[in-house]
C-alpha cells in the first residue's frame, strides 16, 4: 500500500463518480456527464475506465486488465501495477477468477458471470460523434431520439461497398432507446453485449462520461433487415489452440507473405492448451518469455 | 450539537465506503436484489442501510431532503457532520429520505430533462419490511423476472411510464437495501 | 516461430530506467538544481504554473526539471498533482487595480496615470545570441538602475473610457463562477468558464487563434489598452476570525484590450472589451486569451458569426486543452491491432466481393 487514499481518487471524486455510475445504471445506454480528474496517466490510455475501477473496486476484489484481449500489454501491465500499489488487491489473468476486468477494445471469450464487473475504457463515448462533431447538436439528437443520420451513413455504406463498412465500434442500441458506441471492441465482439449477466460499465476521462450496461440489458447492433448485422471475424482456427471460436489476431511471421492467426484473448488461448487443445502450429516453444 | 452526530460515520471510510457502494450498486443494477448495507449506525429512525447510503454518497454538491419524521436535529445534524450535505426541499433535492408516506406526494422530485435525464432525485424509502415478493419486475437487470416489496404499484408504474426521466428509489430497512431504478416495468404481482 | 510477446512488465520498467538515465544526462556535466530553473527559466515555470493551474514555482520547476524540460509534460504533471490536493477555500477576487506594477504599459494612450513602466522586456531587444552567456560563471550578477516604486495606485485604463461612456460596461456579480476542474464541462458555457478553460489553454494554440482573428477571421481589431505584470494580495475568508486576511501575494500578468464595435439599434457605438489574466510574467498568453475572448463574445455583443474558429465556443474550449490533446493524440501509439483486424477482414471481404462482382459482369 502507499500514502494515496485507497484506490487512488479522493473520496469526494469516488463519490462524484458513484453517483454517475447509478445514473448509468438507471438509464442504460445514457452517458452521464461527470467531472473526471486529472490522472497520473495520459487522456487516452484509460484514464476513464481507471477511474470507474477505482470506484467501484473493493479491498476484496481480484482485478484483471487487459488491452486488445491481452494480459501482458503494455498499458494493461501498467494499469495492473497502478491498481496493486494504490489499492493493494489481488490481481488475476484468469478471466473466471476476476470480479473486476478493466478492458480496452475487447470482450473476454469466456463468459462472464454475475458477480463481475467489467469496466470498458472509451475514447469517443458519442456513437454520433463522427456523425456531427458537436456535442451540443448530439446531445439534443439523443434528447429526440433522432438517430436517422445513423442510418442513413451505415445505408450509404451499403450502397457504396455493399456491405456496412463499420468493423469496430459497431453502433448499439439498448433496450430499444439509446444508440451507444460500445467502445471499439470488434464487432465480432457486439452479441456479448446483450444478455450479459455481469455488470457492463464504460468510462471516458477525457470526455467526461460514464455510461452503462446492467446485467441482462438488450443491446442490439443497429442493421436492416436486408442487411443483418454480421458479427465476422477472420475465417480460420487459432493456430495454437485451435479454436474456432475466439477473436483472432494476425501475426506476420515473416517478410514472405506468411502469417498465422492467434487468439487476441491470451487467457482464454491458454487455458484451452493447458486444456490439451492444439492449434495447427502449437509448440512448447511460444510459452517462453520473449521481448 | 449532540455527541450523537459525531458518532455513528464509518469506522474507516475509504473501505466501508467502497463496501457499501458495491452494494448499492449491485441492488441498482439488479433491481429487486436485496443486498446488505452495514457499518453505519446513524440516529433513529434513520435506517444502517439508508446511513449508509447517505454516507457513501452525500457530500457538500447534494442537497438532501428529509421527510416527515426523519427531519429531526438528530438526524440532520448526523448528515451535516459526517457528509455536510446541506438540507433542502424537496424540489431542490439531490436525495430525498423517509417513509414513503412522508416522502408523497412524489411528483415534487426532479425528473431530470430530455438532454440531461441524470438530473434527478434518488429517493431513499425506509420500509419496515423489504422482501423478494410482491410486485412484479421486468426490465435492465433482470434477467426474467424479479419480486419486490415495493410500497405501492402505480406510483412506479407512473415513473417507469416517464423514461428515460424519472426517479430511482432505494429501499432500506434496517441493514438491508434494494432498488428500482427508473427503467424498470412494474406489475401487481 | 512465433513468439507471443511477454515481459511488458520488464520492459516497462527498464523503460524507466533508460529514461532517468537520459533525464541526467552526461554525468560529467553539473546537474540542474530545482532553484536555478525557478530563477532563471522562471517564464517556463510561469507557463507551466499557468497552464497546469497551479502557482507554486518550486514544483513547476521541478516539474521541468523531471520532464526534462518538456513544458506540456510538465503542466501534465502539476495537473495530476494539483487534483490530489485538498481543497480549503475560495480566495476573493484579486483587485489588479491594486496591482505592484514592474510592467504597465498602454498602447491606447502615450500617457496614463501611474505612468507608462517597461519593466523587464524582450520587447526592445535586438535578437542577437549573446555569446557571453555561453561563458559559464559569468562573473558579476548583471545590476540593473533602480528608481523608487510609483506612488499610490495605477487605475485600470479601460475604466477612463468607461467613465466617458466609450467602453462597454462590464457588469460585476457575485455569482460564484463555475469550475471545470471540478465539473464536466456543460455548452454553451458562460465567459467565467471560457475564461478558465483559456487561461488553462495552451499558449501555442491559444496564439494561433488570436493570430487569425488578426489576419481576418473575425476580425475585432484589437488594441493593447493595458498590459501590467506585477504582484497581487490574495486575500481569503477565514471563518474562525469572522474576517478575510491575506494569505500570500502572488504576481499575475493582466491584458486588457479595446476592440472595435459598431453599435447596435440599442447601444450607441462603443468600444468592447477583451480580457486576459495569468500567473506569472506570462504576456504572450495573456494577449492571446484576450483577443479570444472577445472574439468568442460575438453573441452577447450581438456580432454576426462569420463561421470563424476563434469564435466558436465549443472547438476553442474543446480543444484548447493540451493534456486533453496530447493525451488522445499519442494514445494512438498503443496497441490497436484488434481494431486493425476488424479492418483489414473488412477491406478484405469488400475487395472480394467487388472482384467477383467484376468477373460476373465480364462473364455476362
Amino acid at each position: 500500500m502507499s500514502d494515496y487514499n485507497f484506490a487512488y481518487l479522493d473520496e469526494q471524486t469516488k463519490r462524484m463518480i458513484r453517483r454517475a455510475i447509478l445514473k448509468g445504471l438507471a438509464v442504460p445506454g445514457y452517458q452521464v456527464p461527470f467531472a473526471s480528474r486529472e490522472m497520473p496517466m495520459p487522456y487516452g490510455w484509460g484514464t476513464g475506465g481507471v477511474q470507474v475501477s477505482a470506484a467501484v473496486m473493493v479491498p476484496e476484489d481480484r482485478f484483471k486488465v487487459i488491452d486488445q484481449g491481452a494480459d501482458d500489454t503494455t498499458n494493461a501491465v501498467s494499469i495492473r501495477k497502478f491498481f496493486e500499489r494504490t489499492a493493494g488487491v489481488e490481481t488475476t489473468e484468469e478471466t473466471a477468477q476476476a470480479s473486476v476486468i478493466q478492458t480496452r477494445h475487447r470482450i473476454p471469450e469466456t463468459p462472464l458471470n454475475e458477480d463481475q464487473i467489467l469496466v470498458y475504457q472509451v475514447p469517443i463515448p458519442e456513437p454520433l460523434r463522427f456523425l456531427e462533431p458537436r456535442e451540443t447538436e448530439t446531445r439534443k439528437m439523443h434528447s429526440l431520439e433522432e438517430y436517422g443520420l445513423m442510418h442513413v451513413k451505415l445505408y450509404e455504406d451499403i450502397s457504396q461497398h455493399g456491405a456496412i463498412a463499420t468493423s469496430y465500434a459497431y453502433p448499439v442500441k439498448v433496450e430499444g432507446r439509446y444508440v451507444m458506441d460500445p467502445s471499439p471492441i470488434p464487432k465480432f465482439d457486439n452479441p456479448k453485449l446483450s444478455g450479459c449477466p455481469a455488470i457492463q460499465l464504460f468510462g471516458a476521462g477525457r470526455e467526461q462520461r460514464i455510461y452503462a450496461l446492467p446485467p441482462y440489458t438488450r443491446v442490439a447492433s443497429l442493421d436492416f433487415e436486408d442487411y443483418p448485422f454480421d458479427p465476422s471475424k477472420a475465417d480460420h482456427p487459432c493456430d495454437l489452440c485451435g479454436a474456432e471460436d475466439s477473436y483472432l489476431d494476425e501475426v506476420i511471421t515473416d517478410d514472405a507473405g506468411g502469417r498465422m492467426f492467434a487468439c487476441s484473448d491470451t487467457d482464454y488461448c491458454r487455458a484451452r492448451r493447458e486444456a490439451g487443445h492444439a492449434g495447427p502450429r502449437a509448440t512448447a516453444q511460444h510459452e517462453e518469455a520473449g521481448a | 450539537m449532540q455527541t450523537e452526530a459525531l458518532e455513528g460515520g464509518f469506522a474507516d471510510a475509504p473501505l466501508e465506503a467502497a463496501r457499501a457502494f458495491r452494494a448499492a450498486m449491485g441492488a441498482m443494477a439488479r433491481p429487486g436484489r436485496i443486498e446488505t448495507l452495514d457499518g453505519a449506525t446513524p440516529p433513529a429512525p434513520l435506517s444502517p442501510a439508508a446511513g449508509a447510503l447517505i454516507l457513501t454518497l452525500c457530500d457538500p454538491d447534494t442537497p438532501v431532503h428529509l421527510a416527515g419524521a426523519h427531519d429531526v436535529p438528530a438526524v440532520r445534524d448526523w448528515i451535516a457532520f459526517h457528509t455536510g450535505a446541506p438540507a433542502a426541499g424537496a424540489e431542490a433535492a439531490e436525495f430525498a429520505v423517509g417513509d414513503w408516506g412522508a416522502l408523497q406526494p412524489l411528483d415534487r422530485y426532479r425528473i431530470g430533462t430530455a438532454e440531461y435525464p441524470d438530473r434527478s432525485t434518488t429517493l431513499i424509502v425506509e420500509m419496515t419490511r423489504l422482501e423478494t415478493s410482491g410486485a412484479l419486475l421486468r426490465g435492465p437487470g433482470i434477467r426474467d423476472s424479479a419480486w419486490l416489496s415495493l410500497p405501492g404499484v402505480d406510483a412506479f408504474r407512473r415513473n417507469a411510464a416517464l423514461f428515460p426521466l424519472g426517479r430511482d428509489f432505494f429501499f432500506t430497512c434496517g441493514d438491508k437495501v434494494a432498488a428500482l431504478p427508473r427503467s424498470t416495468q412494474v406489475e401487481d404481482g | 516461430m512465433y513468439v507471443a510477446v511477454k515481459g511488458g512488465e520488464r520492459a516497462i520498467d527498464n523503460a524507466h530506467a533508460w529514461l532517468a538515465e537520459e533525464r541526467r544526462g552526461d554525468p560529467a556535466v553539473d546537474e540542474l538544481s530545482v532553484a536555478q530553473i525557478r530563477e532563471q527559466l522562471a517564464l517556463a515555470v510561469n507557463r507551466v504554473m499557468t497552464e497546469g493551474s497551479l502557482y507554486d514555482s518550486d514544483l513547476a520547476a521541478l516539474a521541468i526539471k523531471q520532464a526534462r524540460g518538456d513544458l506540456i509534460e510538465a503542466i501534465f504533471l502539476i495537473r495530476a498533482y494539483r487534483t490530489t490536493l485538498p481543497r480549503f477555500g475560495a480566495a476573493h477576487p484579486v483587485d489588479t487595480a491594486k496591482m505592484a506594477c514592474d510592467r504597465r504599459i498602454s498602447a491606447t494612450f502615450k500617457d496614463v496615470p501611474g505612468g507608462q513602466v517597461l519593466g523587464p522586456t524582450f520587447d526592445y531587444t535586438h535578437r542577437l545570441l549573446d555569446f557571453k552567456l555561453a561563458a559559464e560563471g559569468e562573473g558579476e550578477a548583471p545590476d540593473a538602475p533602480r528608481n523608487p516604486a510609483q506612488e499610490g495606485a495605477a487605475p485600470h485604463v479601460t475604466g477612463f473610457l468607461n467613465r466617458e461612456g466609450l467602453i462597454q460596461t462590464e457588469d460585476a456579480s457575485d455569482a460564484t463562477p463555475p469550475d471545470l476542474t471540478r465539473e464536466p464541462m456543460e455548452l454553451p458555457a458562460g465567459r467565467p468558464l471560457r475564461l478558465q478553460a483559456l487561461t488553462r489553454g495552451d499558449e501555442g494554440f491559444v496564439l494561433s487563434l488570436a493570430y487569425s482573428t488578426q489576419r481576418g477571421y473575425a476580425r475585432n481589431h484589437a488594441f493593447v489598452g493595458e498590459l501590467r505584470i506585477g504582484a497581487v494580495a490574495v486575500e481569503m475568508d477565514i471563518p474562525e476570525l469572522g474576517f478575510a486576511i491575506e494569505i500570500g501575494e502572488i504576481t499575475l500578468t493582466e491584458c486588457e484590450t479595446v476592440n472595435q464595435f459598431t453599435g447596435s439599434k440599442t447601444e450607441p457605438p462603443q468600444f468592447t472589451r477583451g480580457y486576459g489574466l495569468v500567473f506569472g510574467q506570462t504576456e504572450r498568453k495573456a494577449i492571446s486569451m484576450a483577443l479570444v475572448d472577445r472574439a468568442l463574445r460575438w453573441k452577447e455583443l450581438g456580432e454576426e458569426d462569420q463561421g470563424a474558429p476563434a469564435q466558436d465556443e465549443e472547438f476553442v474550449l474543446m480543444h484548447c486543452d493540451n493534456i486533453q490533446a496530447t493525451g488522445f493524440l499519442e494514445h494512438i501509439k498503443l496497441p490497436h491491432y484488434v481494431d486493425f483486424q476488424s479492418e483489414l477482414e473488412l477491406v478484405r471481404k469488400l475487395r472480394r466481393e467487388a472482384a467477383q462482382t467484376q468477373m460476373q459482369e465480364a462473364a455476362e
